[in-house]
């Protein structure tokens, strides 16, 4: 602003930042996005097609995919609805609430993991009451249906911090307004109050997603390496005790990194396309 | 936090002597419902910390608290507590000191800097820590920077993590003590612009950058796929304890998952109870 001499001096306060930011946060990322291409003989697709055609590799992104989508989806939907509840519910039990769900927000990674197993493991807690009820023969907590149950527990909390600023938003007067002018819930719902909520649920959904995907505490405190998902499959070939495979890692990363690219792109699309936003 | 509570208490409290809002509401049996659901597995955990045993009943046969005793007496625990609370101090220093300049330069000098930090500080949310760890692994493993396997690896890579959330908190601050007319008014009283960053600036964010600190130290401490894949055993932090702690007693390690959980919780207190004085503070004036 005053001249470049007197701007100079100041701009070497950022040179630190910008060389251990360059060196641990991009550096690491270039290293992936480059030895993805380093096959043993040069450069080329090499890892992405062997990835493409394992059914092991195939498997760990299919599966990482669908627990990621079953459990957002299942948290989005609880936490969407916990946080109506929340909207409508006045006095000490909606702070109590607020503050609750922060705290279990900070609940993750191998403590949630072990609090599970002592809940519902082979020989958990909930596991064996219900049992006893008669309700359940069985749960497995280390299959897919025991990694949903984990993923939807720790999605719930985040969900609801993220979408309860905007359900709070909603104002009873446009549902008031709305049955005046001969709306019944349903279409108070379809017209008005789920258009606006639309983006937020949207965001809140991709925050979500890219949550799950990227997990991996929990599951690996969980099952260690035996239960097949894109994280867990990239640590072991580059920590594992034998056959370690940073290249092929670097191309498991990559995919992961564009999966999650992906779903942004999906998200932000889908949030042109919606009337409410293209109208401003 | 307590102070802000009780006033908002006393001023629902007329309107909570409402008969009819204690009958059937089926948003209060949502609420209560997932807060039953989010409840259990802490519950539970706290429960099992604390029986003496529990077998095949629906409730632990006896309490105590040799559990807790044990964990606490445990010299492997005292030295990855110790070590977990190390690496969070100096990814924190480190982090304070790189960060600091940056949004204080882009909240005076370079406004447009601050439009590239907003840019920059979402990196670390779209790369998930095992990938950065591929790339983290084969750069510090040898050559000029042999890091990787000893804790001076976990404090830069640390300090990428608590980025985001220091660098909003900080430039938050500056930002709403107006700190390009601070530093006007400094100049024209005859400071330098180190003295007046030093004397003037930083006393006046001193509760924001403070409550950034606690609350980026209970997340460092709960922090575990950096610490396990670049370090592991080697330097074994509470939450790489904790997952070695796997063949141990299940009372056990529940004493520890409840004495981490406090941790983290005692830490994220004192980071809210600070801006709850901030904000009272704030009101006031």
């Amino acid at each position: 602003m005053r001249g470049l001499h007197a701007a100079s001096p100041a701009l070497l306060w950022l040179l630190p930042f910008v060389v251990v930011f360059a060196a641990f946060q991009l550096a690491p990322l270039a290293w992936v996005a480059i030895s993805a291409f380093r096959v043993d003989d040069g450069w080329g697709l090499g890892h992405f097609r062997e990835i493409v055609t394992s059914p092991f590799f195939r498997q760990a992104i299919g599966r990482s995919l669908e627990i990621s989508l079953v459990s957002s989806l299942l948290g989005l939907t609880i936490a969407a609805l916990t946080c109506h509840s929340l909207a409508h519910t006045r006095g000490p039990l909606r702070r109590w609430m607020v503050a609750f769900t922060n705290m279990t927000s900070n609940f993750a990674g191998v403590p949630l993991a072990f609090a599970f197993i002592i809940l519902m493991g082979t020989n958990g807690v909930l596991t064996l009451a219900l049992q006893r009820l008669g309700i359940i023969e069985d749960f497995n907590l280390y299959s897919k249906t025991g990694l949903i149950v984990i993923y939807t527990w720790f999605q719930i909390p985040l969900g609801v911090l993220l979408l309860f600023p905007a359900l709070a938003g909603l104002r009873t007067e446009w549902q008031e307004a709305a049955s005046l002018l001969g709306a019944g819930r349903l279409a108070y719902w379809r017209h008005i109050g789920l258009p606006v909520l639309w983006p937020a649920l949207l965001g809140t959904l991709t925050i979500l997603i890219a949550n799950a995907m990227g997990a991996y505490a929990t599951v690996y405190a969980l099952v260690n390496t035996s239960y097949n998902l894109m994280t867990i499959r990239i640590a072991n070939l580059v920590s594992g005790d034998l056959f370690l495979q940073p290249n092929l890692a670097s191309a498991l990363a990559l995919i992961l990194v564009l999966l999650l690219a992906m779903v942004t792109l999906i998200q932000q699309w889908l949030l042109r396309r919606s009337y409410h936003v293209a109208e401003r | 936090m307590s102070q802000s509570a009780d006033t908002v208490t006393m001023a629902s409290g007329p309107s909570s002597t409402a008969r009819p809002r204690w009958r059937f509401d089926p948003h209060r049996l949502v609420v209560l419902g997932v807060f039953t659901i989010l409840a259990l597995p802490l519950v539970v955990t706290l429960g099992y910390a604390l029986a003496g045993h529990w077998g095949a009943s629906l409730l632990p046969d006896s309490l105590t608290l040799k559990w807790f005793v044990e964990l606490w007496a445990t010299p492997r625990f005292q030295a990855a507590f110790v070590r977990s609370l190390l690496v969070a101090v100096g990814a924190l220093a480190l982090s304070l000191v790189l960060i600091l300049p940056v949004a204080f330069l882009a909240q005076t000098r370079y406004p447009r800097l601050d439009g590239w930090m907003n840019g920059l500080i979402l990196m670390p949310f779209a790369v998930p820590p095992v990938v950065s760890s591929v790339g983290l692994l084969q750069l510090y493993a040898g050559g000029p920077l042999p890091l990787v396997g000893t804790p001076w690896i976990l404090i830069p890579t640390y300090f990428t993590i608590v980025l985001p959330f220091m660098y909003r908190a900080i430039a938050n601050s500056l930002r709403s003590i107006d700190v390009a007319s601070l530093m006007d008014a400094a100049r024209l009283l005859g400071a330098g612009p180190l003295q007046a960053f030093f004397l003037v600036v930083l006393p006046n964010i001193r509760v924001g950058v403070q409550i950034a600190i606690f609350l980026s130290f209970s997340f460092l401490v709960g922090e575990f796929v950096f610490a396990n894949l670049l370090v592991g055993t080697r330097f074994e932090t509470l939450q790489v304890y904790l997952n070695n702690m796997r063949g141990a007693s299940g009372h056990f390690t529940s004493a520890l998952v409840i004495t981490l959980f406090a941790f983290t919780l005692v830490l994220t207190w004192l980071g809210n109870r600070q801006s709850g004085q901030d904000l009272a503070k704030e009101s006031a004036s």
